[in-house]
């Protein structure tokens, strides 16, 4: 099963979030993350879904959304080179006294400890989801107490590689 | 300034509307539903709605009271689809909404062009679990095609202008819109945009050139074609120009349950019903096919039985639809066309030519002949297939019928061969038992000159045959065929050959004296027990000049046949009675 990233341009009106949730619930696709925030038009929100599935399922799915009334549009970012950011906040079980081995481990990661506590510190990373699971593993044997993702913000790049004739 | 107060005089006998004028919210929808053309309006009243009854109260519309808001959006329901436009229906807040909900459902399945207008609690009061709140926008989101809850009344003249553009254009489908009583009271200017624009909403789709002529050349060379033609073709009014490109073309005719009418059912190149309990020639048409070319069809699976992947196994699938979601949702499909039905058959006239078919509609021809519809007659026992082919026979094919769901739905597709498109008005989609007697109101109150029959089981009667009395109250002269068989048949069918013979809650001896129920309401009430009854008291309530309820007591153990079992392919067929 692929995994796809798909840019929905919608309306931003009351609702509008339920709509797009419940068709994927409807026809029977799931959402692995979703992120909803401003677009750079006034009045519209750019939600970055990230779901799994075949090419006919995929072609269903966005037909589907470009359906819904309140979906400008529907873009499968994963169809041509794309940027894909998520960011993580990571609390792990640790005391000041390991601030400086745990510092080396986030470092490689352009990472930060952004807050201290006797027991606990909080970890900030950005990056695609790959990176952050792979930090997160590392982490994992000082113990994670908790985790907060934002789901994927992604954007089709701006210059797109002309395929290739042989 | 000067407030600017202008009429506009509305089209055929509408009333003038003023704009400009300071109104009220509910003043401001029937406005609106003046503008829209709007003459009858199918309801029931309630707190959240008495603005607007109170602007309805001596207004120029027609108000149908039902008696279940259930009966009031299936007649709009029933009325739109006899007519093409869109059925209005007005219900209060909380369980006036949501007894919709069946009604919204089911119009959504077929596509039918509906505007569902639900009062709600003043805005203060949403969330609060106030008396008689429901959140009915949420309830319908799966089965609308779209729904607005209005928060300002000067958004609603441009969402009942919405409203009726999104319902009407397109693939038609139930449109919602949630008043709450505090907007139904607000004041303001009345106006109308005279315009309709939604970015994220494409209403017509007239096909490329490109696809036409792919469509184009995908039937040229087909030596085995056939046309499975659905129900977009009525929903586009498709029908003359179906005619005329399978009459140029040479390509058989078989027609969805949905599609029924959308091609004359008498026709040489009519194959009848494909499906589950489709002819025989229309499934052996489908499994022998080099070309299956679906109009407005959407494959579902009481045609590929679930099974698409062996579908039309011969075939290349040539696929038109308005709804580009349908194009390869179902089955693997060679060439899609996203266009509307009409306008593609009509682009694609002048280019296409006969197909060499003549041996194939030859083979076609001798299957009908051999194997019709047929059951075991019986000069005795009256039986239903007998009551649809009288009912056919005494109409020539020219009424309108509505059915409910179950056997007897399937034995009007069958013994009913349809001649015009909007006379067969069925759940196709959804399957809702209690659809037939109130959608055949709304179809009868679109038509009041036709003969309306609603043929329906007593099961389903009886979940909405409290509209009886609408028959009465607005002297609607609906002819109700009940095909008694005094249990649930379909059920009792599928209990009898898959789950041996263990008839579990399929008894409905206890039910109504059906023709006393009708005396009660005031209408004519008959009863045939027998074949020569059933000619003689079916005469009888054709020639009455009003409502009649015909109690049609009919063998129990009749089975509708063929009958293609569930999870089997089409070449799986049971034939049954010789």
């Amino acid at each position: 099963m692929q995994r796809h990233t798909i840019a929905v341009l919608v309306n931003d009106y009351p609702g509008v979030l339920t709509r797009v949730a419940n068709l994927f619930g409807q026809r029977g696709f799931n959402i692995d993350s979703i992120t909803v925030g401003a677009s750079e038009e006034p009045g519209l929100s750019r939600m970055i879904i990230t779901t799994g599935g075949d090419e006919q399922k995929i072609d269903q799915l966005m037909k589907q959304l470009s359906k819904l009334i309140d979906v400008i549009s529907v873009t499968n970012l994963s169809e041509n080179p794309f940027v894909s950011r998520e960011l993580a906040l990571i609390k792990v079980s640790a005391t000041p006294s390991q601030l400086a081995e745990l510092n080396g481990i986030v470092e490689p990661f352009r990472a930060a400890i952004v807050d201290v506590g006797p027991t606990s510190l909080i970890v900030q990373v950005t990056g695609d989801t790959e990176k952050i699971d792979a930090l997160l593993v590392l982490l994992q044997s000082y113990g994670v107490l908790e985790l907060t993702r934002t789901g994927t913000l992604a954007m089709a790049r701006s210059v797109v590689p002309s395929p290739v004739t042989v | 300034m000067s407030v600017q107060i202008a009429e506009l005089q509305g089209k055929s006998g509408m009333p003038p509307v003023r704009f400009g004028e300071e109104v009220t919210g509910a003043e401001t929808l029937l406005r609106c539903l003046i503008l829209e053309q709007v003459e009858y309006i199918f309801g029931y009243p309630g707190g959240a709605v008495l603005p607007i009854y109170d602007s309805l109260y001596g207004s120029y519309f027609k108000h149908i009271l039902t008696r279940h808001e259930q009966g009031a959006i299936h007649a709009a329901d029933g009325y739109a689809r006899a007519t093409g436009k869109p059925g209005v229906v007005i219900a209060t807040s909380g369980p006036g909404a949501t007894n919709l909900v069946t009604g919204i459902a089911t119009a959504q399945m077929d596509s039918v062009p509906l505007v569902c207008i639900t009062g709600n609690v003043p805005q203060h009061l949403i969330g609060t679990d106030a008396f008689q709140e429901a959140n009915i926008t949420g309830i319908t989101i799966p089965i609308t095609k779209h729904s607005y809850f209005v928060r300002d009344v000067r958004d609603l003249p441009r969402i009942v202008k919405e409203a009726f553009y999104i319902a009407t254009t397109g693939r038609p489908g139930p449109v919602l819109i949630d008043i709450p009583k505090d907007v139904s009271n607000a004041r303001a200017p009345f106006t109308y945009p005279e315009t309709v624009e939604i970015r994220g909403y494409r209403a017509s789709l007239v096909p490329s050139d490109e696809d036409v002529h792919a469509f184009v050349a995908a039937i040229r060379e087909a030596k085995r074609p056939v046309i499975l033609a659905g129900g977009g073709i009525i929903s586009a009014g498709a029908d003359r120009e179906l005619l005329a490109f399978a009459e140029k073309t040479r390509i058989p005719v078989i027609n969805t349950f949905m599609g029924l009418g959308g091609f004359p059912g008498v026709h040489e190149l009519a194959l009848g019903m494909p499906g589950m309990h489709g002819s025989y020639t229309a499934n052996q048409a489908l499994l022998n096919a080099d070309c299956v070319i679906g109009l407005g069809a959407r494959f579902d699976d009481r045609i590929t039985m679930g099974r698409t992947k062996e579908f039309a196994p011969k075939a290349r699938i040539v696929h038109v639809d308005i709804d580009p979601a349908e194009l390869g949702k179902n089955v693997a499909t060679a060439v899609m066309v996203a266009g509307d039905v009409k306008s593609t058959l009509q682009k694609a006239l002048p280019f296409v030519t006969a197909c060499d078919s003549e041996a194939w509609i030859a083979q076609l021809k001798q299957w009908q002949e051999q194997h019709p519809y047929r059951y075991k007659h019986d000069d005795q026992v009256l039986k239903p297939q007998a009551v649809i082919e009288l009912l056919y026979r005494s109409t020539n094919g020219e009424a309108i019928v509505t059915t409910d769901v179950g056997q007897h739905q399937m034995w009007v597709a069958q013994y009913y061969k349809f001649k015009h498109a909007r006379s067969l008005i069925s759940s196709g989609g959804l399957g809702t038992m209690g659809f037939g007697f109130p959608a055949a109101i709304g179809a009868q109150i679109a038509h009041p000159d036709r003969t309306v029959i609603a043929v329906v089981g007593d099961g389903g009667f009886q979940m909405t045959n409290q509209e009886l009395a609408i028959l009465a109250q607005y002297n609607t002269p609906v002819k109700v065929a009940i095909i008694n068989n005094q249990c649930l048949g379909m059920v009792r069918q599928w209990q009898e050959l898959f789950y041996d013979n263990r008839y579990s809650q399929i008894d409905l001896t206890c039910s109504p004296d059906f023709v006393k129920l009708a005396e009660a309401y005031g209408v004519k009430g008959l009863r045939a027990s027998t074949p020569q009854e059933a000619e003689a008291v079916w005469a009888e309530a054709l020639r009455h000049d009003g409502p009649v309820v015909v109690d049609f007591r009919v063998a129990q153990e009749e089975n509708v046949y063929p009958m293609v079992a569930a999870g089997s392919t089409l070449d799986q067929m049971v034939l049954g009675d010789e």
